[in-house]
């Protein structure tokens, strides 16, 4: 596809001091209409703290408005912004060009989900089956009464379960793990570690609905614990090892 | 039955069968290679109660751990409900088959039909 260079020097959002240049070459995919993906390759300048997630939008604001792409906080909050970057699932807004050390940075959609065009997914899968495992605490007296405190938790109660607490649901972790892209029924890695995260909650007392449905023939026990949602995801959780424990419920070794 | 408890089969099938193979093959060491090979060697293996009973739990334990291991091959490499029910019941049918063939080769070894 086209071969634009350079951004004008007064058009760009960042300062052009010390700035190098990289290729950066972008899926360009239309289900509608295209039969394959094609890339389209713009050069960019970019400063040390320049992410991809702004070279992208350098672009659409400077060469080509129309690729499609999902952002929204720029800060790896909102878990938007998931794609293939040189082969690899990161969030496009916490990846700076920088640190890719690479003249040609390459952005596709992220592998196991839906193409919408380009760069952007469909997440339905990765809600339902985070829906599907009852993502919110289960206890019988669920309203509290006047005279009662909170569900006090010691440190200890909150260690076993808040790593898995700050997932963003960004499907990172899906969109590396090699079962999801063969077994369309498997429930991913985002979700099992959602499952433990309420199991291991001492708060919690759904511990056994919520084993009953992760134990399916497409659930836990098709991860071949490759580990590779664990190395991608941005918030450092580690869903392998959620995995890993939750079978320790179900193989009797953890009560 | 539960996937969880087909799991825990499916380990349990796993150590036993390294424990048991390797008892096999220590008795192999007996002999010579070529000799352990023999007919009227194998003949005498499995008319010899003890040994034949461990290489018939051997057969259990390894046709069990195989085809459940080629169900979950095949379960990930294709979803549907009919082929999911298919695959399972195949499993089963010739894991059944198996460990029948195999036990046929034994009782018949004892009853001197062979």
């Amino acid at each position: 596809m086209a071969q634009v260079s350079g951004i004008a020097d007064e058009q760009t959002s960042t300062s052009l001091s010390s700035s190098n240049s990289i290729l950066l070459r972008i899926s360009r995919f239309n289900p509608e209409h295209d039969g394959s993906s094609q890339f389209m390759e713009f050069t960019v300048t970019y400063e040390r703290w320049t992410t991809v997630l702004e070279a992208i939008l350098d672009v659409k604001k400077h060469f080509d408005h129309s690729v499609a792409v999902r952002y929204s906080c720029r800060q790896a909050t909102c878990g938007s912004c998931g794609m293939m970057i040189n082969g690899k699932p990161r969030l496009a807004c916490f990846t700076k060009i920088s640190e890719l050390n690479s003249n040609v940075v390459t952005v596709e959609p992220m592998n196991n989900f839906p193409i919408i065009r380009d760069l952007a997914v469909k997440f339905e899968r990765l809600f339902d089956t985070h829906q599907k495992i009852k993502p919110y605490l289960i206890r019988d007296d669920s309203e509290l009464e006047s005279d009662e405190r909170e569900f006090l938790q010691s440190p200890e109660e909150v260690e076993q379960y808040i790593q898995f607490a700050n997932c963003i649901k960004c499907g990172l972790c899906n969109s590396a793990c090699p079962t999801m892209a063969t077994d369309s029924s498997f429930v991913g890695p985002q979700a099992l570690a959602q499952a433990y995260r309420y199991v291991a909650d001492s708060r919690d007392k759904g511990k056994d609905s919520r084993l009953k449905i992760i134990d399916d023939s497409h659930g836990i026990w098709r991860c071949h614990f490759a580990g590779s949602c664990s190395q991608v995801c941005p918030k450092g959780v580690d869903p392998a090892m959620g995995i890993q424990l939750l079978r320790g419920y179900l193989l009797g070794f953890r009560s | 039955m539960k996937e969880s408890t087909i799991m825990k089969i499916h380990y349990g099938t796993a150590l036993a069968a390294v424990a048991l193979v390797a008892v096999h093959i220590l008795m192999r060491l007996t002999q010579g290679f070529a000799e352990s090979l023999e007919y009227e060697s194998v003949l005498a293996n499995y008319r010899f109660i003890p040994y034949a009973a461990m290489l018939e739990l051997i057969l259990i334990l390894l046709a069990v751990h195989g085809f459940n291991g080629l169900r979950v091959i095949l379960l990930e490499l294709k979803q549907g409900r009919t082929y999911e029910k298919a695959v399972s019941y195949g499993c089963l049918a010739a894991m059944i088959a198996l460990i029948t063939y195999g036990s046929r080769t034994i009782i018949m070894t004892n009853m001197g039909m062979v």
